[in-house]
C-alpha cells in the first residue's frame, strides 16, 4: 500500500517528504558542500566542473546553474539545503523566496511588509480566490 | 533540586541575526521587531537563569541527508556557531551543561522517548538568534545551554501530540536533577512563513494569533492539531511550531500546578519572510 500524502493539493507548495529526498539526496549533499568557503570559492570559479563532481542528474545540474529554485525543488532539493547556493552567491533569504514567486524582488518585499501573502485562496488547489 | 521557572517562545528568522550583526536594528524596518524584546532583555536580567533548555531545528547545518534525527541532545561542553554559508554569525561561542543533558537524555530515554545524543554539533540561527534576541550582544552567553534540535526539514517532523508528551518529560526530568538550577525552556521557531514555491510569503495572522491563545490556556487542545494543519494555514515553513509545544509541555501546571503567568506577548509581520511571534510563560 502506498503511503498517504494528504499535503499534494496545497498549491505552490512542495512537502519534502522521504520521497523528494532520496529523489534530490545528491543535489541537496552538494548545496551542503557550499558550507565551506574552500568549496564555495571552487564552485563559483567553475560551476559545471564542480557540479560534474557529484552523482546528480544533467535536469538538477542545469536546474543549479540556471538558479532556478522552483525546478530544484521539483528534482528534490530542499530550500534549507539550496538556501547555500543562494548564501555562495551572495542573496538573502527574502530575495531566494522571492525567486520563486514570479514577482520582482520590489514586489515581494512590498507584499511582506503590507503583511504578506494571504492565506484566503491559497488553502487548496482549486479554492475559489 | 532544578526546577523549571519560565518557558519562552520565539521565532528564530536568520535575518533578524544579520540585521544585529551588521548593525541594522535601528533602522525603520527593523525597529518593530527588536523593540518587541526590549522587556524581555531586560526580564531576562532579573531572572537570571542558570540553564536553558533550548529547542531549535537545524536548518540543514549540523545534520545533512546523511543523518536526521528527530530528536536530538546536545552534551557537549560547548558549541561553535555554524558557518551556513554566509560565514559563521559572530556571536559567542555556547557553552553546554554536559551533566544535566546527560542527566536529561537518560531520564527521558527511560521514559520511551528515543533521544539521539549528539556531542558534536555546530549551531546554526535557530539557536543563535533567539539567544541574540533575548541576551543582545553581550561578550559572552549569560549562562550555559542545552541545545535541542528537532526535524523539521524532512517530512514528517514528530507530531505535535509527541511534542507535548517529550516536554512533560523533559520537565520530570529536569525537576529530578540534585542540583538547585533555576532552568528555562525555550521553544524556537514559527510562526506562519513559507520559503519555497510559488507560494511563498505566506503569512496568516489569523492563525497565528490562535495559535498563541491555545498555547497559553488549551495546550493539550492544540497538541492535537495535525502536521496537514500547519502546513496548510501556517505555510511549509510554519511546521516549526510544533517545536513550541515541547516547551509548553514543561510547564507545571500540565501535572496539576496552577496556570503560568504571561509576562510578555508579542507578535509583528514581516521580518523577511516571517510572522515573529514572542511570548513568555512564567511558572506559578
Ligand atoms: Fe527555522
Amino acid at each position: 500500500m502506498s503511503l498517504d500524502k494528504p499535503y499534494t493539493d496545497i498549491p505552490g507548495t512542495t512537502i519534502f517528504d522521504a520521497d523528494k529526498s532520496r529523489e534530490g539526496y545528491h543535489l541537496n549533499q552538494f548545496c551542503m558542500s557550499l558550507m565551506k568557503a574552500e568549496n564555495r570559492a571552487r564552485f563559483k570559479a567553475n560551476e559545471r566542473a564542480y557540479l560534474d563532481e557529484w552523482p546528480m542528474s544533467e535536469e538538477q545540474k542545469q536546474a543549479v546553474m540556471a538558479r532556478d529554485l522552483n525546478r530544484c525543488i521539483a528534482l528534490g532539493g530542499n530550500i534549507y539545503f539550496l538556501a547555500k547556493i543562494g548564501a555562495t552567491d551572495g542573496k538573502s533569504f527574502q530575495q531566494m523566496a522571492g525567486s520563486m514567486t514570479g514577482m520582482t524582488e520590489d514586489q515581494y518585499r512590498d507584499m511582506m511588509v503590507k503583511g504578506g501573502r494571504s492565506i484566503e485562496g491559497n488553502r487548496k488547489i482549486g479554492e475559489k480566490k | 533540586m532544578a526546577r523549571i521557572t519560565s518557558s519562552v517562545y520565539t521565532s528564530h528568522v536568520p535575518a533578524v541575526g544579520a540585521a544585529l550583526d551588521l548593525g541594522k536594528t535601528a533602522e525603520a524596518y527593523w525597529q518593530p521587531v527588536f523593540k518587541g524584546y526590549d522587556f524581555s532583555k531586560q526580564w531576562e536580567k532579573e531572572q537570571k537563569p542558570d540553564v536553558i533548555f533550548l529547542v531549535f531545528n537545524d536548518h540543514a547545518t549540523a545534520f545533512s541527508l546523511d543523518l536526521i534525527p528527530t530528536f536530538a541532545i546536545g552534551t557537549a561542553a560547548e558549541f561553535q556557531p555554524a558557518d551556513e554559508g554566509w560565514g559563521p554569525r559572530p556571536v559567542p561561542k555556547v557553552i553546554g551543561h554536559p551533566k544535566l543533558a546527560a542527566h536529561i537524555a537518560q531520564s527521558v530515554i527511560q521514559d520511551d522517548f528515543d533521544l539521539t545524543i549528539v556531542n558534536k554539533m555546530d549551531v546554526d540561527h535557530g539557536l543563535t538568534v533567539p539567544l541574540s534576541l533575548m541576551f543582545g550582544q553581550p561578550q559572552a552567553w549569560p549562562c550555559p545551554v542545552i541545545p535541542f534540535a528537532v526535524n523539521v526539514v524532512q517530512y514528517p517532523p514528530p507530531s505535535g501530540r509527541r511534542c507535548f508528551m517529550l516536554g512533560q518529560a523533559i520537565r520530570k526530568a529536569i525537576e529530578s536533577y540534585d542540583e538547585p538550577l533555576n532552568v528555562q525552556v525555550w521553544g524556537t521557531g514559527g510562526m506562519s512563513h513559507q520559503l519555497q514555491g510559488p507560494r511563498a510569503g505566506l503569512i496568516n495572522k489569523e492563525w497565528d494569533k490562535a495559535f498563541l491563545d491555545r498555547l497559553i490556556d488549551d495546550p493539550e487542545g492544540l497538541s492535537k492539531v495535525p502536521h496537514l494543519e500547519y502546513v496548510r494555514e501556517a505555510g511549509s515553513e510554519g511546521i516549526e511550531l510544533v517545536m513550541w509545544l515541547i516547551a509548553r509541555g514543561a510547564m507545571s501546571d500540565l501535572r496539576g500546578g496552577k496556570k503560568p503567568t504571561v509576562r510578555h506577548r508579542f507578535y509583528h509581520v514581516p521580518a523577511s519572510n516571517t510572522a515573529v511571534g514572542h511570548l513568555i510563560l512564567e511558572n506559578n
